[in-house]
């Protein structure tokens, strides 16, 4: 059976599911609780400075996008980090340490950005035992408009500087967690490196508002009439993050750096995903809040057959396996030709993928044939886009084929060929380059 | 079989309480998050087959897809622009034959999306809501129709007339209008008096005076109704019904399944409408059902359904002669009445000859039976029953009025519909196209008459 512990940027865990730094992970309770359900670690609701403690909205913190039958796409928090006192949270990371030494225990930490501030709270840190520490460069409300969370985030100068502060005044692994509210993650992820950084997590939230209540035309959830824009999470946003996580694998100068992926993880699958780009570690949050602690178990589960089906020893042996398959645009090989083909054993004469293409796209799936409701792809007319296989309620039932070099694709007439073109080198390209 | 038995039928079978739970609605209306989570399944098919299925036309992906938008006014104002009679239409459709059968959900899924109920559910919280007209008349366009026959064929016809600007003048023999609607239905499929709640609401638009107790018995009438109004429609529906055609037909205890519904539908409560301990219903089409599942439900100790043919050949679909026998009625196949045996005038038993198709033909085949009953309930179709129709100078067609594809009838001016036309299929939502489909002609030709051809 394939193993799943994992030694992340020095961090031993059981497996590679984290909690990450959010309510669920706020106070021992909770922690404790996520130990027994079989989290391989957690990374501590975010600490602040020494002082009276923060204080919370004492109304919706919480707002989702639900489907129609109210399974959840995306969510959005306005909560703070933790408005719990700075000593109870230490004494009871020493404790949980202390009881659960197999299990990773990353304390996430948020000071202001003064050298001091740091240089005080780290070697309080360290004290507890911890695993080691994450920096919340990404919450992107409430703290950001004191300076603090993605404010830092977005200013690569600050991350650098930051990081260099925490590798100096901490022997502990530094993760930096990186906000995904930038035009390119990127940078961020660089400056990480360039700190010291020995691993990034990510993506933190995303900047949303949820809703407008259609009766009182007031923004939704709102705390006394008013709200204000959230972090948004969830499955929505996966597949921003797995595109984030992809651009810092495979950027020359990031590409190695521990990364620990989170962002709409609540499966087996969705772990996968991020570790075939990546990822040596997952967190989740979004998926424990919604069904409690014990779908850890279905991912361990899950995770260990796929591993065990496609022959991996360990988690290891997964990662990063698909990131030779993400490139940029311009290395795509535009001599490949697929058409769409509808199995019509399969199809249940709904007709989306017809409308589809015939109102948005190509016109190329009948709706007809001899009077008769049929939807069939007209090859000589078909691009291959996907679309139909995209609003097809049947799995399996559109499909794409690739054609083979030397069959003819009817809607051109030219014959598929075997070379490869990348439009670096195509002829309609006036910037080609010749290879 | 005993000679000394007495004849039973009696009201007040069941445990008073028990009245309430049989006649409960068979398909209780959806919740909003049932709704929802319904209308999600629908795929919003290009050109739907449901759509197609629809007599009425009804646009079924756009409705269900503003119930899953949270939008039912607009839901229910999509059904009821096709159809005036949605609300009926949904309790009483056979939709596993019509919309739902052709749900492309079927072949994925093994169910199809719940058309009708969603379609319930839009209508309901419509003429629940406070403001619930949706609907405006046109400018008075100074024209007069008179529609004969409150049922669904006129009401949908002089709801669509009154909305053109066109005044109605709606006429029905019996005291309450509303057809097959309110006398006709079984009564668990219409709880809390909905056809009456309907048509209030229908008659809410405007432009429609109601006249019940006026029946079409002479031609002096009808001459008339042409003289007076611009139009006239007739959707007068099946006076009669046919008969056995056996001797005993007279016998007491032989009810007509009809009168047996209407009585049923009109009593303020089920345990006073009488019924017999063995009941035996002689047909095989809705009626049938609806007659011998509440005979069941009324406390009958046994309910056999007889049909002279296969249960292929029955009128009632499938999924009816099912919900029949989970019911409790035993449906019996090739057997046809032959004799109604006699007690002192009363009845007490059906002789019934088997039956077999040789040749496309049905052919007794020697073998009899005979089933005992208290009470014979005739379900053998309707007919029209109305011999001054053709005096008037309408021609009929196999028994019935017969009309041209606009519904209209050989009398100039005059449109006909429902399950008085030579094409009614006994079906609500069909006699409402043909009420729609008349007042369409009848617009067209109000607005824009004709030069005279006589």
């Amino acid at each position: 059976m394939a193993r799943l512990d994992i030694e992340f940027c020095g961090i031993r865990s059981p497996n590679p599911f984290w909690l990450a730094s959010a309510p669920p992970t706020d106070k021992a309770y909770n922690v404790e609780r996520a130990f027994e359900a079989g989290w391989g670690g957690v990374v501590w609701k975010t600490l602040g400075e020494a002082g009276p403690p923060l204080v919370n909205v004492s109304g919706p913190r919480y707002g989702a996008l639900l489907a129609l039958d109210r399974s959840l796409i995306g969510f959005n928090n306005i909560e703070l980090i933790t408005d719990r006192d700075l000593e109870t949270n230490l004494e009871e990371i020493t404790a949980v340490k202390r009881r659960w030494p197999d299990r990773a225990v990353v304390v996430s930490i948020m000071v202001p950005c003064q050298e001091e501030s740091w240089k005080a709270i780290l070697p309080r840190v360290e004290d507890t035992g911890c695993d080691g520490i994450e920096l919340n460069f990404g919450c992107p409300h409430g703290m950001s408009e004191r300076g603090m969370g993605s404010a830092v985030g977005q200013v690569p100068e600050y991350i650098r500087m930051v990081t260099a502060w925490c590798k100096q005044y901490s022997r502990l692994p530094v993760i930096v967690k990186l906000t995904p509210n930038v035009t390119d993650i990127r940078y961020p992820a660089r400056a990480a490196k360039a700190g010291g950084a020995d691993a990034v997590s990510l993506i933190n939230t995303v900047n949303s508002i949820m809703a407008i209540d259609p009766q009182t035309l007031t923004v939704s959830p709102a705390v006394g009439g008013q709200g204000t824009h959230g972090g948004y999470c969830g499955p929505a946003v996966r597949p921003i993050a797995l595109n984030m996580v992809a651009e810092i694998a495979r950027d020359r100068e990031t590409a190695g750096l521990p990364i620990s992926g989170i962002g709409g993880i609540g499966s087996w699958r969705d772990a996968m995903e991020f570790i075939a780009l990546g990822a040596g570690s997952v967190q989740v949050c979004t998926a424990a809040m919604v069904f409690g602690f014990k779908i850890v178990q279905e991912m361990v589960n899950g995770l260990t057959a796929y591993l065990d089906a496609k022959g991996f020893g360990s988690v290891e042996e997964l990662r990063g396996r698909a990131l030779p398959s993400v490139t940029d645009w311009s290395r795509l090989d535009l001599n490949r030709v697929s058409k769409a083909v509808i199995d019509q054993d399969k199809c249940i004469q709904c007709g989306r993928c017809h409308i589809a293409c015939e109102d948005t796209e190509h016109q190329a799936i009948t709706s007809m044939r001899n009077g008769r409701r049929h939807f069939e792809v007209k090859e000589e007319e078909c691009v291959g886009c996907n679309l139909c296989v995209n609003v097809c309620p049947v799995p399996d039932c559109i499909t794409l084929r690739d054609l083979a070099p030397g069959e003819v694709d009817r809607r051109t007439g030219r014959t598929v060929s075997a070379e490869r073109l990348e439009w670096t080198a195509h002829p309609n390209n006036p910037v080609r380059t010749t290879v | 079989m005993s000679e000394q038995r007495k004849p039973d039928i009696r009201p007040g079978r069941l445990a008073a309480q028990a009245y309430a739970a049989h006649f409960a609605d068979i398909a209780p209306p959806l919740t909003a998050a049932q709704a929802v989570l319904e209308a999600s399944r629908c795929l919003y098919c290009f050109d739907a087959p449901c759509v197609q299925a629809c007599p009425t036309r009804i646009d079924v992906p756009s409705f269900i897809k503003r119930i899953a938008e949270d939008n039912v006014r607009g839901a229910a104002q999509s059904i009821l622009q096709s159809n005036p009679l949605g609300g009926f239409c949904a309790r009483d459709c056979p939709t596993e034959v019509l919309c739902e059968q052709v749900c492309v959900r079927n072949v994925q899924q093994g169910q199809p999306v719940a058309i009708g109920r969603l379609q319930r559910f839009a209508v309901d919280r419509l003429l629940a809501s406070a403001d619930n007209q949706i609907f405006e008349r046109a400018p008075a366009s100074g024209r007069r129709v008179a529609v004969v026959g409150a049922g669904p064929a006129g009401l949908a016809c002089a709801h669509a007339l009154t909305r053109s600007g066109h005044a109605v003048v709606l006429y029905d023999a019996a005291a309450k209008p509303g057809g097959l609607n309110e006398y006709g239905v079984a009564t668990y499929k219409t709880v809390d008096d909905y056809a009456q709640r309907e048509i209030e609401w229908l008659l809410g638009v405007g432009g429609i005076t109601l006249e019940c107790g006026w029946a079409l018995t002479s031609v002096e009438q009808f001459e008339k109704l042409r003289r007076e109004y611009d139009a006239v429609f007739l959707g007068l529906g099946l006076a009669d019904t046919h008969r056995l055609g056996v001797p005993g037909e007279a016998l007491e205890g032989v009810v007509d399944a009809v009168e047996f519904i209407s009585t049923l539908r009109q009593a303020a409560d089920p345990a006073t409408v009488p019924v017999g301990r063995r009941v035996v219903v002689v047909g095989g089409g809705m009626t049938a059902v609806d007659a011998a599942v509440q005979a069941k439900l009324l406390g009958a100790e046994r309910v056999d359904m007889v049909y002279r043919r296969g249960p292929e050949h029955m009128g009632a679909s499938q999924e009816e002669q099912d919900f029949a026998r989970t019911r409790g009625v035993t449906i019996l196949y090739w057997l046809a009445p032959v004799e109604l045996l006699d007690e002192g005038g009363i009845v007490r038993a059906v002789r019934f000859a088997r039956q077999r198709l040789t040749a496309g033909r049905l052919v007794p085949t020697g073998e009899e039976c005979i089933l005992e009953a208290d009470m014979v309930l005739k379900a053998i179709g309707q007919r029209l029953g109305n011999a001054v129709l053709a005096q008037c100078g309408l021609t009929l067609r196999d028994g019935r009025l017969a009309v041209d594809a606009a519904g209209r009838t050989s009398v100039a001016g005059v449109w006909a519909g429902g399950d008085c036309i030579a094409e009614g299929q006994d079906l609500t939502v069909d006699a409402v196209a043909h009420g729609l489909r008349a007042a369409r002609d009848i617009d067209r030709q109000l607005r824009h008459p004709a030069p005279a051809k006589e």
